[in-house]
């Protein structure tokens, strides 16, 4: 597992502290961060793939500052957003997770055949050349993770992937990303979707109140909520 | 969303031809179709599309719907030309303007748009000397494509909303919101790229 670090990371939007003095080392293969909304979760979720830059301290994955080698993280770590239509930039499916490997140096027939494995495996072959934006919710996100995952990245970082879909396309998500062997960080406010995480990090006010496996984090979370 | 120009999954020889071929087509045919003069000869060039359309297999349905959003403006130009000129003259005219969509329509039915991206890109490659990036250039077409649903329905959402609040037409109380929610978009969508590499 790739080793995510957080050092003394303090991170302001204006005036406004959103993240206080964070120490974080993260190794584990299932890793949960939540807490209300303004938590600042979503802020220390954009950090690990340099998406967003901290005001002050390190961020590094195995090693490599993700400000200073922003491009190199990002081949390692795939990130999945809220609103799949944000993350969707072709016009069709197959398009669209074959833009993923547009300078991975692989010819169209290999490119091609890993697109079309990839739909497979998703369950969306028989939509491969269909419009993006006639798919349901759940398809589009299943899309965004199947664009994700065909670059190849050691680390997945989910940011509420299932806060637009019902209960049953946000299981199905869910499992999807327990099955993969990559290393994968879910920002959720659905708590039962963690279990069988190895570790919860719970934060509030921009800190860390809890890092503990689900069911004391969550404990802890609902506490706070009291 | 209506089905135009949404490209229809195919095997048939137009599908596939190579898309510079058939862009270069659509262009000598559109060429052609302008120094027509008479209308047996318009006749003639429908039935040479229609007969595209069929060899492509492109459903009725969809090949009509390329074509039903022009009505009011064929409609529009054939009076004005019936009331300024004569019958012959409102035949040319709006028949030469569905025939041409009908063309461009057919292209972009039957070729993917990452063929005809490929294509616009080797032909701004010559380009790169004066500073042009010809994959940039490709992004951004595809985006735009992409854009055109996405800005369609927040639109959509904005005026359901308004309805929903019981409020009457106003063009501030749409734009406004719809404006804002589309800035959110590109900003959330800009994050995307650069997650996906496109900084690379």
């Amino acid at each position: 597992m790739a080793i995510i670090e957080f050092s003394g990371i303090t991170h302001r939007f204006g005036d406004r502290v959103v993240l206080d003095r964070i120490d974080l080392k993260l190794a584990e293969q299932r890793i949960g961060l939540v807490g209300a909304n303004g938590s600042g979760k979503s802020t220390l979720a954009r950090m690990i793939n340099g998406l967003v830059s901290p005001t002050s301290g390190t961020v590094t994955l195995d090693g490599l500052d993700t400000t200073a080698k922003g491009r190199d993280v990002r081949r390692r770590v795939g990130f999945v957003f809220t609103d799949p239509d944000n993350q969707i930039v072709m016009p069709t499916v197959a398009e669209d997770v074959a833009f993923s490997l547009r300078k991975s140096g692989l010819s169209k027939a290999q490119i091609a055949e890993r697109v079309g494995t990839m739909l497979d495996r998703f369950g969306l072959a028989g939509h491969a050349d269909h419009p993006t934006h006639l798919l349901s919710g759940g398809q589009k996100q299943l899309l965004a993770l199947a664009a994700v995952l065909i670059s190849g990245p050691d680390v997945v970082v989910a940011d509420e992937p299932t806060t637009l879909l019902d209960l049953r396309n946000a299981r199905m998500v869910n499992d999807l990303l327990m099955g993969l062997p990559e290393q994968v960080v879910l920002v959720t406010h659905h708590l039962h979707l963690l279990t069988g995480f190895d570790r919860v990090v719970v934060l509030d006010s921009g800190r860390v109140v809890a890092d503990a496996p689900p069911p004391a984090a969550i404990a802890a979370y609902t506490g706070l909520l009291a | 969303m209506t089905v135009i120009g949404l490209y229809q999954t195919g095997s048939s020889v137009l599908h596939r031809i190579p898309a510079g071929w058939k862009l270069l087509g659509m262009l000598l045919a559109v060429i052609w179709i302008l120094l027509l003069t008479a209308p047996w000869q318009l006749a003639v060039a429908a039935a040479v599309v229609t007969g595209g359309y069929l060899l492509a297999r492109i459903p009725a349905r969809v090949a009509w719907a390329q074509l039903w959003p022009m009505r009011w403006f064929v409609v529009l130009i054939a009076v004005f030309q019936l009331i300024f000129a004569d019958w012959e003259r409102a035949v040319m005219i709006s028949g030469t303007l569905l025939l041409t969509v009908a063309i461009a329509a057919l292209v972009t039915l039957t070729t993917r748009v990452t063929a005809m991206l490929d294509v616009c890109q080797r032909l701004l490659r010559p380009l790169r000397r004066v500073g042009v990036d010809p994959d940039r250039v490709g992004l951004l077409l595809a985006l735009t494509i992409r854009c055109i649903p996405l800005l369609v329905g927040i639109v959509h959402d904005v005026s359901e909303a308004r309805k929903a609040r019981g409020a009457g037409f106003s063009l501030r109380a749409m734009a406004a919101p719809a404006v804002v929610r589309a800035l959110r978009s590109a900003d959330a969508m800009g994050d995307a790229l650069v997650a996906r590499g496109v900084d690379d």
